[in-house]
């Protein structure tokens, strides 16, 4: 990035290489999960997927972009929502939730123009209020019968062994291609604009960051990947009632896995997913207790390690396993600084 | 033509008028020192010029163009970078992705990473830190290169030396006074009155807003600008020097 022939910025450090290499044979392994794992893992799968799905979004909204919003269930709700009503309109039920998660972006576009002018606890609160809004005008429409419900009834067409892997492989998808997309906005001039609007947005704009355009792109972003992970779930669950998916324990869940796994950093939220499937696998049956003790871990993590898991991580082992942050390295810095990489 | 004209500029704080009517012109390469109490207006008037604050009345014009309405991030790449008051850096950030920040959004010139931490070298070994770890010294250090790497024309810097140790100040002085031999034109609002005519060609004082005294710095008394400061009666006479 830089013109002095003496320093440079480089983005990739031996170790970052090797670490996605790693995580492309992970993926290569995962591409094939209905042909390896039993049905039951098959599903617990794709549930996984969009709780990566989630906090990665909810993490980029309020981890990179300092937007707290505890709305994101209107996204949820309404991808989940757009595509059962596509659907019932005759499109093919697994193009269906891709595009439910388009066009609730785009309509994120549109509540964004508002939204983005509130700040703080405004844009937080003001977001559980569209998401309410949404559950109401979503009840609203006949097709879903009120609180009543509906279901997504072309996934009937399929057996139950194909619907489990083309949902899977329809989760695992979107997973990856969401994932690509954040890491490519991060690692890109948005993400350290959008850094540097979330620690302070006049400063930001006194050096030429377009603030309110680039929380557009970013509020479009997260908005359209819970609705497609809103659509996924509804492909795993199949019925669709409007307090199920408009519920505010999905913002509550994408907290936790961002806050337990590492608000603002690139790899927390997926540790954190991995991390809240794992709890709800084990101790999703205890019922109050289980709720009880995510509570109570989330509180924990908040006041003794509000970095999260993977904060903490980097605090003992500073160097980034992916290549999102800038390594200045030349003779002069490395002098200067005693070593031969500066970050 | 001068680089930067204010004519009749007015700013607003709701019904609070910080700024009013106030006319400026600057030529390139000048350093313009701004001096005021607190409340006079000092900040209002250079976030307005940098388009961080919006003017109520007036017109700003920047190397001929009129610029009143531009938002900020729009006047960076004509040349226009503020160092806000309380260095207001990226905290979560690194020093170097601080500079980085900056880099490509403004206009392309002498200012790069390694022409930067030339003029500020306590930056060098700190660049890997966070800077919301950085001593004040290097934090204001940090705010002025991040504003450099935007290779400003008109650079605006509001109370640089506020909250630092003597020598801080004076590491930080050592460097500012260079920028202006590379052709940065500088409005700098300083409560270190010596400072302030120390590095400026020329002084303006606000008070409520209002300009009252503006000369050259060398002309320039302490005690004439202190008169203007508290709006003694006299100050209102040294405005014939304008």
């Amino acid at each position: 990035m830089m013109a002095a022939p003496d320093m440079r910025v480089e983005r990739w450090t031996r170790r970052a290489q090797g670490f996605v290499v790693s995580l492309l044979l992970l993926a290569l392994v995962l591409a094939f999960g209905p042909l390896l794992f039993s049905a039951g893992i098959t599903d617990r799968l794709s549930e996984l997927f969009v709780y990566v799905m989630l906090a990665v979004t909810w993490n980029l909204l309020a981890g990179y972009g300092g937007l707290v919003s505890v709305g994101q269930q209107a996204f949820f709700g309404l991808g989940a929502y757009l595509a059962v009503r596509l659907s019932a309109a005759g499109v093919s039920v697994y193009p269906a939730l891709l595009l439910a998660g388009l066009m609730t972006g785009a309509l994120a576009l549109a509540i964004g123009e508002v939204m983005l002018r509130l700040e703080g606890g405004e844009f937080a609160i003001g977001m559980w209020v569209v998401a309410e809004l949404a559950h109401l005008l979503v009840n609203l429409d006949p097709l879903v019968q009120g609180e009543t419900g509906t279901s997504l009834i072309a996934l009937d067409a399929f057996s139950a062994a194909a619907r489990r892997a083309d949902t899977y492989w329809a989760a695992f998808a979107a997973m990856v291609l969401l994932l690509v997309l954040v890491f490519a906005v991060l690692r890109g001039r948005l993400g350290t604009a959008l850094q540097a609007i979330r620690d302070d947005e006049i400063a930001a704009a006194s050096l030429g960051v377009r603030v309110l355009a680039t929380k557009r792109v970013v509020f479009m972003l997260a908005a359209g990947g819970a609705a497609l992970a809103g659509a996924l779930w509804l492909a795993t669950a199949i019925t669709f009632q409007p307090h199920a998916y408009f519920s505010v324990q999905w913002t509550a869940y994408m907290i936790f896995m961002t806050l337990v796994g590492g608000l603002g950093t690139f790899e927390g939220p997926v540790i954190g997913a991995v991390l809240f499937f794992t709890v709800e696998w084990l101790f999703g049956a205890s019922g109050v207790w289980y709720l009880i003790g995510l509570g109570a871990a989330a509180l924990g993590f908040a006041l003794f390690a509000p970095r999260g898991l993977w904060g903490a991580f980097t605090e003992r082992f500073p160097e980034r396993l992916l290549p999102l942050g800038y390594h200045v390295v030349g003779a002069r810095a490395a002098a200067a600084a005693g070593g031969g990489e500066e970050r | 033509m001068p680089l930067l004209t204010v004519e009749n500029l007015t700013a607003t704080h709701g019904l609070l008028h910080a700024v009013r009517g106030v006319d400026l012109a600057l030529a390139e390469g000048e350093t313009l020192a701004l001096v005021g109490a607190n409340g006079a207006g000092k900040t209002t008037l250079l976030r307005t010029i940098a388009g961080a604050h919006r003017a109520a009345l007036g017109r700003i014009r920047f190397d001929g163009a009129d610029i009143t309405l531009l938002p900020a991030h729009r006047r960076v790449p004509l040349g226009i970078a503020l160092v806000p008051e309380g260095r207001r850096l990226f905290a979560g950030m690194t020093v170097a992705e601080n500079l980085l920040v900056a880099e490509g959004r403004g206009r392309a010139g002498r200012w790069t990473m390694a022409t930067v931490l030339d003029a500020f070298p306590q930056l060098r070994p700190k660049l890997k830190s966070r800077a919301g770890d950085l001593s004040g010294g290097q934090q204001q250090a940090a705010a002025i290169a991040r504003a450099l790497m935007s290779n400003p024309r008109l650079l605006l810097l509001d109370e640089v030396s506020l909250g630092l140790s003597p020598a801080a100040v004076e590491q930080l002085y050592v460097s500012l006074a260079a920028l202006p031999a590379g052709g940065t034109t500088i409005v700098l609002v300083e409560q270190d009155l010596g400072r302030a005519l120390g590095v400026a060609d020329r002084v303006v004082c606000l008070l409520e807003g209002r300009i009252t005294y503006e000369g050259r710095a060398r002309e320039t008394t302490r005690a004439r600008v202190l008169e203007a400061y508290f709006g003694v009666s006299s100050a209102l006479g040294a405005g014939a020097d304008r």
